[in-house]
């Protein structure tokens, strides 16, 4: 079970981001465990938030948990916001008025709810009455409630660990609000600090990212898992230590982590579905940063009045109401009724008239055209916000309407804004948590892409945009690889090789018997290698080249020694002789090589040891290499005979390497402990 | 680059490249003289000519101080040299021969004494990988090449670096490196030439049988090499030579940038400029010891042992 920290320190105002990904075949679960505070049962949520507007934002506090159990082939990422709005979570207490009901029958005994991050207590106004309560936290499990919105009381049921409930009823639902609150809160806050999370290591610092980088790579990675199972969990390295050396494998796993951005979807803002309360005719409607987003995005003309009536002018939540009796009113298709409207409110007139930012990007992106063929946009592009696209019915315009046309939207206008906006990607990338953001950054891309786009005609970008647009891909010549180019700093002493032999000294390891005893001279000898040409050019070649029993000696001698060879190491010289081990063994023997070779890598490069910490590591690292022995011994005992000769072979370079390793680790304890003596406090 | 892929057009199509060890002063003391092992060689060119009619076989002379295309089957100017006693072929190669002896002795110099008297293997290697890249370049059809050494002559550790060079441009372009080492001692480049590029190594036991072993080792082409079984040596020797004295090493230092081979601590690396910052006592860091006689190698400026391993690298 993979817990991620989290903070819950209800004074901060910072954000937080958790990012869990699973891969597809991964069989680990994530449990973040927590609450959600807002969502009123259970459930998967989606890669959006939930936000109320039932309630207004200022007083709450969002805090919002998911229990979720992910199913293993969803590709989740999921991001938990943390977000504090208003510190009301100051208090470390909260005393309320309530019933105390046993069950939900039982009409309940009235009395004072008192809770502290460590326990609940529930003292009965009657003192003699039965209903003391006095529970620790700890045992609490989790919390359910009644909706608001219902006919039901506001009750508060808290579960503990044997599955008991206690059910409080409270007067008013901002009470129970109030407590929901704070016992989510220390129901978090203890579920942290009761588990330990696995990589809190005290000179670590990680982040989620650096975590979960890690796990992708031990999960695509079968062997680094086993490596890291083998050492890591039996605690023979820390996780600090095995991540030091892989570092070039975490920077390429993180760079992997494609920039790719996701786009809009691809279903349309205006299908935001409300929630419709039947009894008190509210509509409620669920906005998440990613909707205000692609509205601003959309409707330029939004989220220009977005900035500047919010939140001087209106709050926010008066800003989407009128939006959202704009839609409503365009979804009437009532055009007078909106007429009507906009003359009485003139910022709702800003919802419902056609978007002027829009025509005029329309027409700034024709002037922008390169005179290079470039059918990005023309004149039909000016259509969105004329009615009917600019194309006349019946060959005329009914004048009557025109004082209303402005008030007229048809839908493909909305569709192909909106496909346009899909198109174009997101100007935006981050992650928002309230819509200030979102509009100001949105208006910062913008402007951004608008001061690019005002350059003069003949800018050197400009030119050199068409440079590179009049380049055809197809005609050009392929791009051959980068090659490092050779640098050899001294190429005379790098490829000269006479220099060596003034330096050859005569006892060097090709002994003098190697060497090709000559006491001729020069000329002696080319004169007699030249006689020899001479001798058979004039008398031919020897018949028979060679004697028939020599040839059938030779012959048999390779026969021989070819089939024995075959047998023993096999056919081709490039073929090993691990393919010719059972599958197991070869996988048993290579892995055990890579352990070796990660012990050693370790080992040789904690000496020389200087501080406490590298010792204790040395001491480590030697038990583990230790037991590697018998599983060596085991591996050659468990293969068939035939084979025994050849893992033998392979093995004894892994005792060496091992006996070397540890040959040097118990001179140098010999040399500490006589030195012992001597040293200083300084030495460890 | 990378190697224009051969057009065979019919399988067993071979171009050998054979260099021809001539170096006087092994063939001075070697066993086997001189003109036998020619009526061996020469006897084993005209076979493999009449293997297939579309065969061709080059001759490069590896000679003490110098190297030089011989014999090239494919040339007309083949005709020239009329001999009753052998074939024209022969004759011709042999007077070709015998005008590159006399141009070796003239560039011959005084030399220390002790010197290893090896033969410029790493100039004809290089001729060959050159004749062979001209032929991949003729376009057309031609058969896939190969590289035969018939070598006596000891390895001389300061041609490692230029051999080793060409073995891997060998290796890149997929031609083969076969060798036959009729010399007293092993020899290490050689194994390491046929390992490394997928060629056959032999050291012929029985030196009056040299044509056999050509014949029933060295004829075989590439085609058939992968149903024709072939001697496979049981190890390689894998030992280099240092770059700084050109001393043959069997434990050194390894830059860990560029790999050059060093037999003692330096401060700089010579051939990359790279500079070692930690100093790192001389004791060996760790060991690793390839099949027969390996490498023990030592980066230095960490402390991590890398070998030359034959069966788990």
């Amino acid at each position: 079970m993979l817990r991620l920290p989290t903070s819950t320190d209800p004074s901060c105002l910072k954000e937080m981001l958790l990012v869990c990904k699973l891969s597809r075949s991964s069989p680990n679960r994530a449990q973040i465990g927590a609450m959600d505070m807002a969502a009123k049962r259970r459930r998967l949520i989606p890669s959006s938030l939930r936000w109320l507007l039932t309630v207004p934002i200022s007083s709450r506090d969002c805090r919002l948990f998911f229990p979720l159990r992910l199913p293993a082939t969803l590709q989740i990422s999921l991001l938990s916001v943390h977000y504090n709005i208003h510190q009301t979570m100051a208090s470390a207490r909260v005393a309320k008025i309530a019933k105390y009901k046993t069950t939900i029958k039982d009409p309940g005994t009235p009395g004072t709810l008192t809770m502290t991050l460590e326990k609940i207590l529930f003292v009965p106004r009657n003192p003699k009455s039965a209903g003391k309560l006095d529970v620790e936290f700890r045992y609490i499990k989790g919390q359910k409630h009644t909706k608001e919105g219902s006919n039901k009381p506001p009750w508060l049921n808290l579960t503990n660990n044997q599955n008991g409930s206690f059910i409080f009823e409270f007067e008013n639902y901002s009470d129970l609000q109030d407590c929901r609150d704070f016992v989510g809160k220390v129901l978090a806050k203890s579920g942290e600090v009761s588990e330990k999370p696995t990589a809190a290591y005290p000179d670590e610092q990680l982040n989620a990212a650096e975590m979960e980088l890690r796990i992708k790579l031990l999960q695509d990675d079968s062997e680094l898992q086993k490596l890291h199972k083998q050492f890591v969990l039996s605690d023979v390295l820390t996780e600090a230590e095995f991540w030091a050396t892989r570092k070039k494998l975490l920077d390429r796993e993180a760079s992997k982590k494609i920039k790719q951005r996701l786009g809009f979807k691809s279903a349309m803002v205006s299908d935001i579905k409300p929630s419709t309360d039947g009894r008190t005719n509210k509509v409620t409607f669920n906005l998440t940063p990613e909707i205000i987003l692609q509205i601003f995005a959309e409707k330029p003309a939004v989220h220009r009045a977005f900035l500047s009536y919010v939140p001087n002018k209106m709050s926010e939540r008066n800003f989407w109401t009128k939006y959202f009796r704009a839609e409503y009113l365009h979804s009437t298709k009532n055009s007078i009724a909106a007429a009507a409207e906009a003359a009485e409110d003139e910022e709702l007139a800003v919802f419902l008239k056609h978007d002027d930012i829009l025509a005029s990007e329309a027409r700034r992106k024709i002037r922008r055209v390169d005179p290079t063929l470039d059918m990005e946009a023309d004149e039909g592009d000016d259509y969105t916000h004329l009615p009917d696209h600019g194309i006349f019915r019946d060959g005329n315009k009914e004048m009557t309407e025109l004082q209303n046309e402005l008030y007229k939207r048809t839908l493909s206008q909305d569709i192909n804004r909106h496909a346009a906006v899909v198109l174009e990607g997101r100007a935006v990338d981050a992650e928002f948590e309230d819509t200030k953001a979102v509009a100001e950054a949105l208006a910062h891309s913008k402007r951004e892409s608008s001061n690019k786009g005002e350059s003069d005609g003949n800018s050197p970008e400009r030119l050199d945009r068409l440079s590179r647009m009049t380049e055809i891909e197809d005609l050009q010549g392929s791009n051959n690889l980068p090659l490092a180019p050779l640098c050899i700093k001294d190429p005379r002493d790098y490829f000269d090789s006479q220099q060596a032999n003034a330096l050859r000294t005569s006892g060097d390891a090709l002994s003098g018997t190697e060497q090709i005893k000559c006491s001729l001279s020069i000329p002696e000898v080319y004169g007699s290698l030249r006689e020899s040409i001479s001798s058979i050019k004039t008398m031919g070649w020897k018949e028979p080249i060679v004697k028939p029993e020599v040839a059938h000696q030779v012959f048999d001698a390779l026969t021989n020694s070819i089939s024995n060879t075959k047998h023993n190491i096999g056919k081709n010289p490039q073929e090993s002789v691990l393919d010719r081990l059972p599958r197991k063994t070869k996988e048993e023997l290579l892995h055990i090589w890579t352990s070796i070779l990660e012990l050693l890598k370790h080992f040789w490069a904690s000496y020389p040891i200087t501080t406490s910490y590298l010792y204790a590591k040395v001491n480590r690292l030697k038990d583990a290499m230790s037991n590697i022995y018998p599983q060596l011994e085991e591996i050659k005992g468990s293969v068939p005979s035939e084979f025994r000769h050849q893992v033998s072979l392979l093995v004894r370079p892994m005792h060496q390497a091992l006996d070397a390793a540890i040959q040097h680790y118990e001179a140098s304890m010999q040399k500490r402990s006589t030195q012992s003596g001597e040293k200083p406090n300084g030495y460890v | 680059m990378a190697s224009a892929p051969s057009k065979l057009y019919a399988d067993d199509v071979n171009l050998v490249v054979v260099l021809l060890d001539t170096n006087p002063f092994f063939w001075s003391s070697s066993s086997l003289s001189f003109s036998q092992s020619l009526s061996h060689v020469l006897a084993f060119f005209n076979a493999i000519l009449t293997l297939n009619q579309l065969n061709q076989v080059v001759v490069i002379a590896t000679g003490y101080n110098s190297c030089d295309y011989i014999f090239d089957s494919a040339s007309d100017l083949n005709r020239c040299f009329e001999n009753g006693r052998m074939p024209v072929m022969s004759s011709s190669l042999l007077q070709k021969l015998e005008e590159f002896l006399i141009k070796d002795e003239q560039l011959s110099k005084e030399e220390a004494e002790g010197r290893i008297k090896s033969s410029l293997f790493s100039g004809s290697l290089s001729m060959a990988l050159c004749y062979i890249q001209r032929v991949f370049r003729s376009g057309a059809l031609h058969p896939h090449p190969r590289i035969l050494c018939l070598q006596g002559s000891p390895d001389g550790p300061e041609q490692y670096v230029a051999i080793m060079n060409a073995i891997f441009s060998a290796q890149r372009s997929e031609v083969p490196i076969d060798s036959c080492y009729i010399g007293a001692q092993n020899s290490a480049f050689l194994q390491q030439a046929s390992y490394i590029t997928g060629g056959v190594h032999h050291k012929p036991q029985n030196l009056d049988g040299l044509f056999q072993y050509l014949m029933t080792i060295f004829a075989t082409d590439l085609h058939s090499r992968s149903f024709i079984h072939l001697p496979k040596p049981v190890g390689v020797d894998f030992r280099a030579s240092c770059f700084c004295h050109k001393n043959t090493i069997d434990m050194g230092y390894i830059c860990s940038v560029c790999l050059s081979i060093f037999c003692k601590h330096h401060k700089k690396c010579s051939t990359c400029g790279y500079e070692f910052k930690e100093v790192i006592s001389s004791t060996i860091f760790g060991g690793c010891v390839g099949q027969k006689r390996g490498a023990k190698c030592v980066i230095a400026g960490w402390g991590f042992c890398i070998s030359h391993h034959e069966f788990l690298c």
